[in-house]
Formats: structure tokens, sequence, C-alpha cells
């Protein structure tokens, strides 16, 4: 009998526990360890944080689902990784601490034969002064209550607007080295689009701010479009939409401390600046969720086990180099730990090799620049990928991982938000193939120009209307659910 | 052209970008249009989807 733990039940740990389950025998356990009890579709947040769904449709209680497919689910947050066992104990463990079930607070720990590590991102708002709902000045979508909680404030502002009272609006990002920008872009577009079904665009000065040196860019880079017989960069994609709307941007900006309706940055060329606010959404810094690794001897080796941004270490090329020496091979291709090879990271809680969009600092030596996104799509597929190679060593008995899945050799379709409304909604349909540049296949722009598109449009509402519909019904397990692709 | 005459400004950096003319936004939300473009995008998104699954 083997035991798999995944720790983490976003998109891509949901992923891999459900398939393992589907595929692995009832003489073999899956254990899913996870503090929240329900599962969350992030993306529909967005539609949440501008008044447009409720709470209930974006979460569906975990338990149930868990017990019909046969899975151990343990509502619970891990704390530690033990690769080695420990004094008392042979085989590998992972320690947990309860957040539910009635065990709340009460410690655990859990055997495992191979271990995923699904733990997503912690949402870093103490990165920067004053971020954040809880102990700043800005409001959230990152999680279904913040995006509640965002609706609640942006209401209270449409109120003022209709009483008369300008509002200044500032969406984008929180810090200088901040990734999901397409967040952000859908929450601003939205938030618009919101406005003016209510009648008070007028009275709004909305304005986005980000670290991007150039608006598209969204920590991949950028990407071109054929567009009119042109290889057309996003940036102008991006620009185009923002100044249609009425939105000037500021970028290359790094938000350094948030004050009672004012916004403190730095700017790549090291200038300073301040925005005022009566509405702000910035999203914050990810790091990883602070886990640690301890040695069969107990000693503290979370330094071998993680990056120091607190992502787990893969099978990526971690060695430092300058930009232009920069291979799409450095990209993980199994995410199986090197040093302890049953354990794998999937979704955003491996350590990229480094980042997608180019380094930049200020003169002041402050890096701004886009961390690495790992979006849906990359994170069901690499969630999937990995289950396959955990099925193949657990029943075939192979030495190594059977299957890949590097982000430099997939692509990535991805639907940004700008309204939602069924006749008068919009969308920006996207595609990018593949999702990390490579260079030296695809000289110049890093992509395969067929398969990176992009188009603005209601269709694109359209369809990111059914892939929450359909995300949700596979999360739930519901018929013919292998079948939905990731 | 509404949108073009309100929200750009002579060397204000929306100045240097392209904006849509109303035909092109007209078309964004024209039904059958947008009905066909689904079609498409459906097809397009699921060959990088397939590309994607090795
Ligand atoms: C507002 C917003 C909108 C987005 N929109 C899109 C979009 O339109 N399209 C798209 O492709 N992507 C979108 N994304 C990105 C997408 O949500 C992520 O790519 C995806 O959720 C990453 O999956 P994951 O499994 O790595 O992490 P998550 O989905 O964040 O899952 C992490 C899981 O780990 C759990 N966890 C945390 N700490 C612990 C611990 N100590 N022990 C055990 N479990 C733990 C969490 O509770 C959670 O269940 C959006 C993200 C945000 C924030």
């Amino acid at each position: 009998m083997a035991r798999v733990v995944v720790l983490g039940a976003g998109v891509s740990g949901h992923t891999a526990a459900t398939f393992l389950r589907d595929w692995l025998g009832s003489e073999h356990e899956v254990v899913v360890v996870t503090p929240n009890s329900k599962w969350n579709w992030i993306p529909s947040n967005i539609w949440v944080g501008c008044g447009e769904m409720e709470k209930e449709d974006v979460v569906f209680e975990l338990a149930p689902v868990y017990e019909k497919a046969g899975i151990d689910y343990r509502q619970a947050k891990a704390v530690s990784i033990h690769p080695e066992g420990g004094e008392n104990e042979e085989k590998p463990y992972v320690t947990i601490e309860y957040t539910g079930q009635g065990k709340e607070g009460q410690s655990e720990t859990v055997t495992y034969d191979y271990l995923i590590n699904a733990t997503g991102p912690k949402l870093n708002f103490g990165a920067t002064e004053g971020l954040g709902p809880d102990n700043g000045y800005t409001v959230s979508v990152c999680t279904a209550d913040h995006a509640v909680h965002a609706n609640e404030e942006l209401q209270k502002c449409i109120a003022k607007m209709k009483a008369g009272e300008r509002q200044k609006i500032v969406i984008g990002t929180g810090h200088g080295m901040c990734t999901c920008q397409g967040a952000a872009f859908e929450y601003v577009f939205n938030v618009e689009f919101e406005l003016n079904k209510a009648g008070v665009r007028d009275m709004a000065d909305i304005t986005w701010i980000s670290n991007e040196s150039f608006l598209g860019d969204f920590g991949i880079g950028g990407l071109h479009l054929k567009r009119g017989g042109y290889a057309a960069s996003s940036r102008l994609f991006a620009e185009s939409l923002y100044a249609e709307k009425g939105i000037p941007w500021v970028i290359g900006a790094h938000v350094n401390k948030v004050e009672p309706g004012k916004i403190h940055y730095e700017q790549l060329d090291g200038s300073t600046g301040e925005l005022e606010f009566d509405f702000s959404m910035l999203i914050p810094p990810f790091a990883g969720v602070g886990l640690k690794a301890y040695a069969k001897d107990g000693s503290d080796m979370t330094d071998k086990l993680f990056a120091p941004n607190g992502f787990l270490k893969v099978d990526a090329d971690y060695t430092a180099k300058p930009y232009e020496e920069w291979k799409a091979s450095d990209w993980p291709r199994t995410y199986q730990n090197p040093d302890y090879p049953n354990i794998f990271a999937v979704g955003i809680a491996f350590a990229p090799p480094h980042l997608i969009s180019k380094p930049m600092k200020s003169p002041n030596g402050t890096p701004i620049n886009p961390t690495p996104p790992r979006t849906g799509m990359p994170s069901g597929i690499i969630g999937k990928t990995v289950a396959m190679s955990i099925r193949d060593m657990i029943t075939k008995g192979a030495d190594k991982p059977t299957h890949h899945a590097s982000m430099a050799e997939m692509g990535a379709a991805c639907v940004a938000s700008a309204g939602k409304d069924p006749i008068h909604g919009m969308a920006a349909a996207l595609t990018v193939y593949p999702v990390v540049p490579d260079f030296d296949k695809y000289p110049g722009i890093g992509r395969d120009l067929d398969y990176t598109f992009g188009e603005i449009g209601l269709a694109g509402h359209w369809i990111k209307h059914i892939l929450h519909h359909m995300f949700i019904y596979k999360a739930k397990l519901k018929p013919g659910w292998t079948l939905i692709p990731e | 052209m509404e949108h073009i005459e309100k929200n750009i400004k002579p060397y204000e950096p929306s100045f240097t970008t392209m904006v849509p003319t109303n035909v092109v936004r007209f078309f964004r939300t024209c039904l059958i249009w947008q009905f066909i473009r689904f079609i498409i995008i459906n097809i397009k998104m699921l060959q990088v989807v397939r590309k994607s699954h090795h």
C-alpha cells in the first residue's frame, strides 16, 4: 500500500488528488490536507468583488466531495515536512495543525510515501506597509471573503458618487515584485463597467498602477499577436484598452507605503510619487506559505528544501545567470525535488528558476519587475502531470517521473473579464504558446505566433462564463469530470 | 468617436497608442459576429490545450 499526501486543495492540488484517487486502486491512500472547508474558483472572485456574483456562487464544501471520492480529507494546515522521518518515525511525514473538523488547533503527524506540495501563495500583504484589507487601507479580491469586502467598499463608493461626491479609484499591484497583474487588469475593467452601468462613470477618476515596465507585460515579458498584417506587441493592445476606457496608467512602480487615502510609490527612473484614493484594490506580492523542513535529527533544513522566497525547489536550473543567458530548459519538467525524489511541488508552490520578464531595478536598487505568474491552466496541467508520474511510480514501479510539463513547452489560455453581461459584456480572450518564451526555438519574440492570439469581445465573456460553470462542475467530480481538460 | 475625443490628450501616454474606432467597438458586441468568433476562439484554445498536454 502507498500513501500519497497532497498539501493544498486549490487548482493544482485538487486536480492532482482527484485524478490520483481515480487512477489508484483502493489499496492505496490519497490524503488531502488543506485549511479551508471550501473550494474556491478564484477567477470568479473578480465578479464577487464588483457585486455580480455572491460568495456562494464561487465556493463549495469540500468534505462531501472528498467523502464520495474516497479521499482522506484533513481540514488542517501543513506546518513542516520531515523527508527523512524523525526520532520515533522511520517514514517521512508532515506535521499538520487542524483548522476544522472539531479538532481546531490540534497537531498530528501524517506519514507519506509520496508528497505533493500544492500550497499556492501566501498573500504577503505585510511586505508593503498599509497594504490589504486586514491591517491596511486597500481591498483585495484574492480570496472569496476579501472579494465580498471589496464589493461592500465599492458599493459605498458608488453611493457617494450617486450623491454627487467625486471618487478616486486606484487599482493594480501593491509591490515592485508582485505577480497576477491579470487579476488586477480584470478588476479595473469590471469596476469601470459597473460604474458605467450605475450611471456614475463621469464621477470617478480611475488610475492603474503596476510594476510592469510596459503595459501588457503581465509577468511573462509581454507577448505578440498577429493583427492587421503586423506582429504587434501586447503593449499596444493593453494601452489601447486603457486609453479607450479613459484610465491613465502609472507603470514601473513599486508601491512602498499606503496611508489612509494615499499611495506612495517609487518608479524605475528613481522618482517617487503619490496617488490619492477613496477606493483601492492592489494585489499583494506572493511568497511561499512558510512551511519548514527538518532532518531526521530534528535540525532545520528549510533552506535545503525551499528557495529563499518560500517556494519548494524542484528539477529547475537555479544557477544565477544574467537575463541574456536564460534558457527555456532552465524551467522544471517533472516538478520532482532533486534531494527527495518522493516530494513534488505543483502550481504556485514550486520555485521558478528565474523571472520571465526582464529583471529591472530603480537607480536606488529597488527591484521593480513582475514575478512569474502560474495561472490556472498551467497549474492544473502540472498537477495532473505529477499525478500521472506518481501513479506510474506506484503501480508500474517506475523509478523516475514518467510525464513532463515544462512551462516552456506549454501554452496557456486566459480569459480576462472586462464586464459581466450576457449581451453587453466583454473579455480579452488570449492564448500564449509557450508561457515561458523560448528564444532559441522562436527567435525574436520567443513564441509561436500561430498559437499566440488574442481579441476583445463578447465571445470572450461567454467563454469566461462557461469556464466558471465547467470548472466548478469538474471540481465537484460530477459525471464525466475527467473528460474536461485542465 | 466620443471616447477618443474625451479620453485622449495630446502628448499624454494615451496619445501614442491605437484606439478602436466605432466599427471595431460595434463588432465587439455584435451578436452574430461574436457567435462566429466564439466558435473560432474555442477551436484555437482547444488547439493550445492539446499542444500543452504531453
Ligand atoms: C483574483 C484572482 C483571479 C485570477 N484569475 C485567473 C484567471 O482568470 N485565469 C487563470 O488561469 N488564473 C487566474 N488566477 C490564478 C489562479 O487562481 C492560480 O493560478 C491558481 O489558483 C493556482 O493554483 P494553486 O493550486 O497553485 O494555488 P491555490 O489555488 O491558491 O491553492 C492553494 C491551496 O493551498 C492551501 N494552503 C495554503 N496554505 C496551506 C498549508 N500550510 N497547508 C495546506 N494547504 C495550504 C490553500 O488553502 C489552497 O487550498 C487568478 C488569481 C487571482 C488571485
